[in-house]
């Protein structure tokens, strides 16, 4: 005889310690929650695992923790911006992506109606970025034990025939591409942060830009030399990286890279500076000048990408700086971030 | 970006570079500080020195209320945040800076201690209210500018009735600073160096006006031009100083009369003054002991004073030998010329006050214009 179960109240109820306990609890929280947003049919079948096909060709592997606080902020939430950011680190390597995975550590007492609507926006980006979960993982800890939820998504993609897109590719007198705007999503979550709420009208910019990717792979090909998303640390942390990797310096023109006015603005009140503010639907693409102007047309016919802007080259530099002239007439260093970016207080 | 790129016109800029260029004498160098900051991070950002001639240097001065806080402040405001009792709210900047033996608050706040950063004195009253069971302390900081909120909240909190929550003053005041740089051994007697002029504070002045300053050029001989914190004013400024040099005047000029008067703001004045006192004397990172240079909380409001509700002792931490930071917010010397700069001081591991924040001489230096090393090395 099948024992009665009560329905979980997604309204009112919330997660406790048996939710995590391996029993029926536990059981009912992944099929009526989780498998209801992701519906597929990897999950349907109920393994501890997903066997898949795998084409021919490269495969490329990632993973990302996220922790962002607050969960929920303007543009998206902590759901979407798992699926965001796995699929963009997949993207980066010129490939598209298939499958994720999805990983949950849930704060005893966390809202079922948050957790719904978390998983229910994770599943609406998977869908509309065209990959899978397909294998998952849920542990619930005790109160004080995690702000809330975190969220781990590993994801794995497939690479184009002859694509091998690596910073060593880099050479003097690349052009370095910007997809749009800066900083939109670290000021969109610094505006709902307890004590700091400001009012503003930016949303964070979170979004899969594998679709983007391609159509600039099929503009620029093999002058395509590498791509990054600019994510924690900014643009700043993104090109000093590449820098490094490449053993090359990268001079920028201020006045070429687009930033929001209501990022400059709340930027300029809390003295941080957008080249360091973290972005999630953005990509820095370093091109070969053959093809730059090819690839920048392609990226400004693309919906996420209208801003799109050439913003500065890759020059021979033993210091591997990036150095910026300014929009005053001036020069400086773009320098690593040195710890968090604070603000100044006067 | 409105009231922001008005006064970052490159077209203007250009245009005062210019004039600085042709009406600076070629014959002499001019040598202006900048006390504040504030200045000191617009010259970098937007690579003001390339713009300038190179007989116009800019010495950064001591104006960053986070670097000059001495290391035994640091490790003063660790032992308070390490009592159980008590959650400590600070502004943001000052987690990293380095007490003694590498100490930080961060490094406090990762071990369990409960600090709290805080983007105004508001917050501060709130944790409080939240956490009566707690001791709630409000590490101070900063020049004139940030005294006035700070002499706000004794009031909030004594009109609140709040009997958990108390302030450990650490604000300081300009003047005092910049004469003892002007009477310091170094440069006074030595020679080493000659300040020609001081870009003076901008936002201080709006608080406690230009009339402060009088004494400098009166005294002392040195031209004050109180200047604002965007790249036009100071290339404004810099020209009004070299017209002074040029002209032997020494006057305090008003170039950020947007905001700036002879006598400040008597409101906030007056509530500083209501709640503060003069201390004897207070160390600065860098400057050692500076007489009249700081405050604390007076008698009356004793009950709101941490200093005195917990205790607390300030010991004295000497800065590291080999540090130069004294010498460099003097101007006598530059970040290069310290043998710790780039090498075990970093703006990752800041030895010394200069490094520790964007706005010091040295993390500037490093952070925005250390490129210029090598071009002049290439050639020389």
């Amino acid at each position: 005889m099948r024992a009665h179960q009560r329905k979980l109240d997604i309204k009112h109820g919330c997660v406790d310690l048996s939710h995590g306990s391996g029993g029926r609890a536990m059981s009912q929280l992944i099929s009526g929650l989780f498998h209801e947003a992701f519906g597929n049919e990897w999950l349907a079948r109920g393994n501890d695992q997903s066997a898949f096909d795998v084409g021919a060709g490269r495969m490329v592997m990632t993973t990302d923790g996220y922790v962002v606080s607050p969960l929920f902020f303007p543009g998206g939430n902590i759901g979407s911006l798992a699926v965001h950011g796995t699929v963009n680190d997949i993207a980066m390597a010129g490939a598209r992506p298939l499958y994720l995975s999805a990983s949950f550590i849930i704060e005893e007492g966390f809202r079922f109606s948050d957790l719904k609507m978390i998983a229910d926006s994770m599943g609406e980006a998977a869908q509309s970025a065209g990959v899978h979960i397909i294998t998952g993982d849920t542990k619930v800890v005790e109160r004080g034990k995690a702000d809330g939820l975190f969220i781990s998504t590993a994801g794995v993609g497939l690479v184009p025939e002859g694509l091998d897109l690596s910073a060593e590719n880099a050479r003097v007198g690349d052009r370095v591409l910007i997809s749009g705007t800066l900083g939109d999503h670290g000021v969109a979550i610094m505006s709902k942060r307890q004590n700091l709420a400001f009012e503003t009208e930016i949303v964070s910019d979170s979004a899969a830009l594998h679709d983007l990717v391609a159509r600039m792979v099929a503009a620029g090909g093999r002058g395509i030399r590498l791509m990054r998303d600019p994510t924690r640390g900014g643009l700043a942390a993104t090109l000093n990286e590449i820098a490094q990797q490449s053993e090359l310096g990268f001079s920028l023109q201020e006045e070429a890279i687009p930033v929001k006015p209501g990022v400059a603005a709340a930027c300029e009140l809390l003295g941080l500076d957008p080249l360091y503010v973290a972005n999630e639907g953005k990509l820095v693409a370093i091109v070969s000048p053959d093809v730059a102007g090819a690839v920048l047309a392609a990226m400004r016919a693309h919906p996420l990408s209208r801003d799109a802007a050439d913003i500065g080259e890759a020059v021979p530099d033993d210091h591997h700086f990036v150095q910026m002239a300014t929009s005053f007439g001036g020069g400086r260093i773009v320098d690593w971030l040195s710890g968090e970016q604070l603000p100044r207080i006067c | 970006m409105k009231y922001a790129d008005e006064f970052r016109d490159k077209a203007i800029a250009l245009g005062l570079a210019r004039a600085i260029r042709s009406e600076a004498n070629p014959q002499r160098s001019y040598r202006f500080m900048e006390f504040c900051g504030g200045h000191t991070h617009a010259i970098s950002r937007y690579g003001l020195e390339d713009i300038l001639p190179k007989n116009v240097r800019m010495i950064h001065g001591p104006g960053c209320p986070v670097c000059v806080l001495p290391a035994g402040r640091i490790d003063m405001a660790i032992r308070l945040a390490d009592r159980p009792e008590v959650i400590l709210c600070v502004y943001g900047d000052l987690m990293r800076v380095p007490g003694s033996q590498g100490a930080s608050l961060l490094k406090a706040k990762a071990r369990g201690a409960d600090v709290r950063m805080v983007y105004s004195t508001v917050d501060a009253i709130r944790i409080a209210e939240e956490n009566p069971e707690q001791e709630v302390v409000f590490f101070a900081i900063g020049f004139e500018t940030t005294t006035p909120p700070t002499a706000i909240l004794i009031r909030r909190a004594e009109k609140k009735q709040l009997e958990n929550f108390s302030v450990v003053c650490n604000h300081v005041r300009t003047p005092p600073a910049m004469q003892n740089i002007l009477e310091s051994p170094d440069t006074r007697s030595i020679r080493r160096v000659e300040i020609d002029g001081f870009v003076g504070p901008a936002h201080v002045s709006i608080i406690i006006g230009t009339e402060p300053y009088e004494v400098f050029a009166e005294e002392f001989g040195k031209p004050v031009v109180i200047s604002g914190f965007e790249p036009l004013d100071m290339m404004q400024a810099i020209l009004m100083l070299v017209r002074q040099v040029n002209e032997n005047r020494n006057e305090v000029e008003n170039q950020y009369s947007r905001a700036v008067t002879r006598d400040g703001n008597p409101r906030a004045k007056e509530e500083v003054s209501n709640i503060f006192e003069l201390r004897d004397q207070f160390e600065w990172r860098g400057l050692g002991l500076v007489p009249y240079s700081g405050l604390k909380l007076k008698q009356t409001y004793a009950r709101f004073d941490a200093e005195v509700r917990f205790a607390l002792n300030e010991l004295r931490v000497p800065d590291n030998p080999a540090c130069e930071c004294g010498a460099i917010l003097r101007g006598v010397k530059k970040p290069v010329d310290c043998k710790l700069f780039g090498t075990v001081c970093t703006p990752e591991t800041p030895v010394g006050s200069c490094m520790v924040s964007s706005e010091g001489a040295c993390a500037a230096h490093w952070t925005y214009g250390r490129f210029r090393d090598r071009q002049q090395k290439r050639a020389s």
